[in-house]
């Protein structure tokens, strides 16, 4: 056999036999043309009338016309939801509530494919992510909290739990139905009744979820969900009668949030954006590091507020590693979300696709190198191809920035004070990976790095049972485990 | 000459290599996609036969199939090669003509490899004598677990030596090297020493081939590549019977090499009851029903 000379050791992805389309059938989904709220177990006309339009961003055709919600629409669920606590939730049995919970659960799992395939189509991200990461965790949130429901006293021993009330949450348009199932669950596992409002650009499966709370027979009013826009939201967080609001979004809205329950005495906890640092060492097994800074960062196309966005690797294996990397990039699947073969959908919105062109631009005037796979991209549609930045300094706009989007920076470093330096160098604070063979070296990274969710050898692996949240401009407050229930107490 | 340094091989990290496996497993291949995949692995089997009962009817049959595995169907490939112990090669040599189908042989006291040097050479210079077109044989595994690394190294190169034009298939037996490691060091022996593939089991001992071992075995050879151009032959042994588990390392091969590396001069499947599999699968493909067992040749 031939030897080629370095310059052509190439390997080509791109030939050859190839994967035909594999779409997910949509014939057996069912959605309405128009929502209205759901309130006090029902689906309700919204008071101003008025209504916006779902859409898909994959094919950017309307998918329903959702309810535009104003002050009215949220006081009316407030009172709902003050109603049914005052008069029902309150005074049921703990274990009963958790029989709720696990009904809630199940109906997920048996309407799963429904809501993988709403969930893909509403919000962009691949089949394949919705149907095995999204869906089951959603049904295993509600699963984990239907359990603690009546071992409250297990959990905080000596200290008289009792629920909050009412429970006004705000969740974003990443990890849609996810994310109302780590605010539901818990919220009612500890006796709250809920006012939730989904992101505007992905209200569906939350209202899917509406229609299984409304089949579970939940008492009216336990659980009321509000669609649209940021003012529906602030309505939500001003409200007086709102004992404590939980929020899942950006920085920004976070302070906001922040700002305006001051003084309210409202209890508070946020889980905002991150920038976390991914850490290769030169010991570590470079090949499944690559898997795992793919992971960290393509995943749900990098809107994953702990996306391991920022690479740091040891500068001896640099070269080799971006090798491997970039051939790694090159056999990613960027297409139709439906299509079960895709690995990285579509992007949530217009909005956010320009977003990140933008950053994407500051990028190149910054200086960093940028190489982008070789991939075709959808002509219709919101679509990125998966982007590295080589040779990004720390000083630069696009390291220090929250992106949220399948762009990826690369830094070197020499030692671990340095990176460790570096990767708590930043305002956030909610997750971080470190890559290597050296188990002492694992938990002496853990103890200085500066991020709620650090993991070791593996990247963005989440379970109901283990608590995530951030530090600094991450937010506070915990999601998941035990301390996720805290967050919806009053304990001694 | 100065000797590397083979204990310094790359670390491998397992769990992470089984969950590559299982996000290459999730593609979904369908339609013209499948028949073409199941096609290029039915042209990449080496149909073996490798039993203490084996004798010169099973040998010619399972010639004959390797040329002809379902005529019945318009278009087929042949197999790659047939693999057969040493005093079948000339038979075998004379059943396949000039069919394009190669003849693999055993050697080296397989499977075991247990015996002197001498004793393995000569066993592979008469399977090549016989007229073998590749020569498949055994590392000392008890030398390798003992850490006698330049004794396994200098044995692959002396039977390299003795092969001639014959192309060296050396088999590490995964199934007894224990870790993901040792499988990734003894791949960087093989292929130093002058192996043109490397082959993971002799599908005498479970566990044969798994995902896993191939995957890191595939990612040895891509470095390998990369640092000296020399492209390396993948051969995944015993444990693959199904059309599905068959594409599931197509993909895998794809995924990791690309294209250069996907035909029978670069990747093989030993395995004997994989053919039907893939044939009934193709048989469906082409007339929308399932099939029984029954209507193909088991030979």
């Amino acid at each position: 056999m031939a030897v080629k000379s370095k310059a052509k050791r190439e390997l080509d992805f791109s030939g050859g036999w190839g994967y035909a389309p594999s779409p997910e059938s949509t014939d057996h989904i069912r959605l309405e043309k128009k929502y209205g709220h759901f309130i006090n177990g029902e689906f309700v006309a919204p008071a101003g009338g008025k209504y916006y339009t779902a859409y898909s961003p994959s094919t950017e055709k309307a998918l329903a016309e959702v309810a535009l919600g104003d002050e009215r629409d949220v006081d009316r669920a407030v009172r709902a939801a003050r109603g049914a606590y005052n008069k029902v939730w309150k005074k049921m049995p703990a274990a009963e509530r958790g029989k709720y919970l696990f009904r809630i659960a199940r109906m997920i799992q048996e309407r799963a494919r429904e809501l993988a395939v709403i969930e893909s189509m509403d919000g962009g991200k691949p089949i394949r992510e919705s149907r095995d990461i999204d869906v089951p965790l959603a049904a295993a949130h509600f699963f984990y909290y239907a359990g603690w429901a009546d071992k409250l006293d297990y959990a905080f021993p000596n200290r008289n739990p009792e629920p909050l009330g009412v429970a006004g949450q705000i969740i974003p348009w990443n990890f849609p139905l996810l994310m109302a199932a780590w605010k539901i669950a818990p919220a009612l596992a500890c006796g709250n009744t809920v006012v939730l409002k989904p992101a505007e650009s992905t209200p569906l499966t939350a209202l899917k979820l509406a229609e299984i709370i409304r089949d579970s027979g939940l008492p009216p009013g336990v659980v009321n969900i509000v669609t649209g826009f940021g003012n529906t939201g602030a309505a939500i967080v001003n409200h007086k009668d709102v004992n404590k609001i939980a929020f899942t979004g950006s920085t920004d809205v976070g302070k906001i949030i922040q700002k305006a329950t001051a003084g309210t005495g409202k209890k508070l906890t946020l889980e905002l954006g991150g920038k976390a640092a991914n850490i290769v060492f030169e010991d570590a097994p470079l090949d499944q590091a690559v898997e795992g800074i793919i992971n960290g960062i393509f995943f749900n196309q990098g809107h994953v507020c702990c996306a391991g966005s920022r690479l740091f690797v040891q500068e001896g294996v640099a070269d080799k590693l971006i090798k491997k990397l970039k051939d790694r990039i090159e056999t990613l699947i960027v297409g139709d979300p439906l299509d079960k073969n895709t690995d990285i959908g579509a992007i949530n919105s217009k909005e956010q696709l320009e977003k990140i062109n933008y950053y994407i631009k500051v990028g190149k005037e910054e200086g960093a190198e940028m190489w982008q796979s070789s991939c075709a991209i959808p002509s219709k549609g919101y679509y990125c191809k998966p982007t590295l930045f080589l040779n990004a300094s720390q000083s630069h706009r696009i390291v220090q920035e929250e992106i949220f989007g399948p762009v990826l920076t690369v830094q070197t470093f020499r030692t671990i004070e340095e990176v460790i330096e570096k990767a708590n160098n930043i305002p956030f604070g909610l997750s971080a990976g470190v890559w290597t063979d050296k188990g002492s070296r694992i938990f002496n990274m853990t103890g200085k790095l500066r991020a709620g969710v650090i993991w070791a050898n593996t990247y963005n692996k989440f379970d109901p049972t283990s608590p995530f949240g951030g530090y600094k401009e991450s937010g506070f407050g915990r999601e998941g485990g035990i301390h996720g229930l805290g967050a919806y107490l009053k304990i001694d | 000459m100065s000797r590397i340094d083979f204990s310094q091989t790359p670390q491998i990290d397992q769990v992470s290599v089984e969950e590559r496996v299982a996000r290459l497993n999730s593609r979904s291949i369908k339609k013209a996609s499948k028949v073409e995949g199941l096609k290029l692995a039915l042209n990449m089997i080496d149909l073996t036969t490798l039993e203490g009962k084996d004798t010169a009817g099973k040998v010619k049959q399972m010639c004959y199939k390797a040329m002809h595995p379902h005529d019945e169907l318009p278009g087929l490939p042949t197999t790659a090669a047939v693999c057969v112990y040493p005093t079948f090669v000339g038979l075998a040599k004379k059943a396949l003509g000039n069919s394009g189908v190669k003849v693999a042989s055993v050697a080296t006291a397989f499977p075991s490899g247990q015996s002197t040097r001498e004793i393995k050479i000569k066993d592979t210079k008469f399977a090549v004598a016989e007229g073998a077109d590749e020569v498949d044989m055994v590392i000392s595994r008890g030398e390798f677990l003992a850490g006698n690394y330049n004794y396994v190294f200098d044995e692959i190169a002396q039977v390299k030596e003795a092969c001639g034009v014959a192309r060296l298939k050396v088999i590490l037996e995964t199934g007894e090297l224990s870790t993901l490691d040792n499988v990734r060091r003894a791949s960087e022996i093989a292929m130093r020493a002058g192996a043109d593939f490397i082959k993971t089991s002799t599908g005498k001992i479970q566990p044969a081939a798994t995902q896993p071992v191939t995957l890191v075995m595939l990612e040895a050879i891509r470095d390998y590549y990369y640092e000296t151009g020399v492209m390396i032959g993948m051969k995944p042994a015993g444990g693959i019977s199904t059309a599905k588990g068959a594409l599931n390392y197509l993909v895998m091969v794809k995924e990791t090499l690309g294209n250069a590396w996907m035909t029978n001069q670069w990747f093989r499947f030993g395995a004997s009851s994989l053919t039907n599999d893939i044939l009934m699968q193709l048989a469906k493909e082409a007339s929308g029903l399932y099939q029984s067992g029954d209507y193909f040749s088991k030979d």
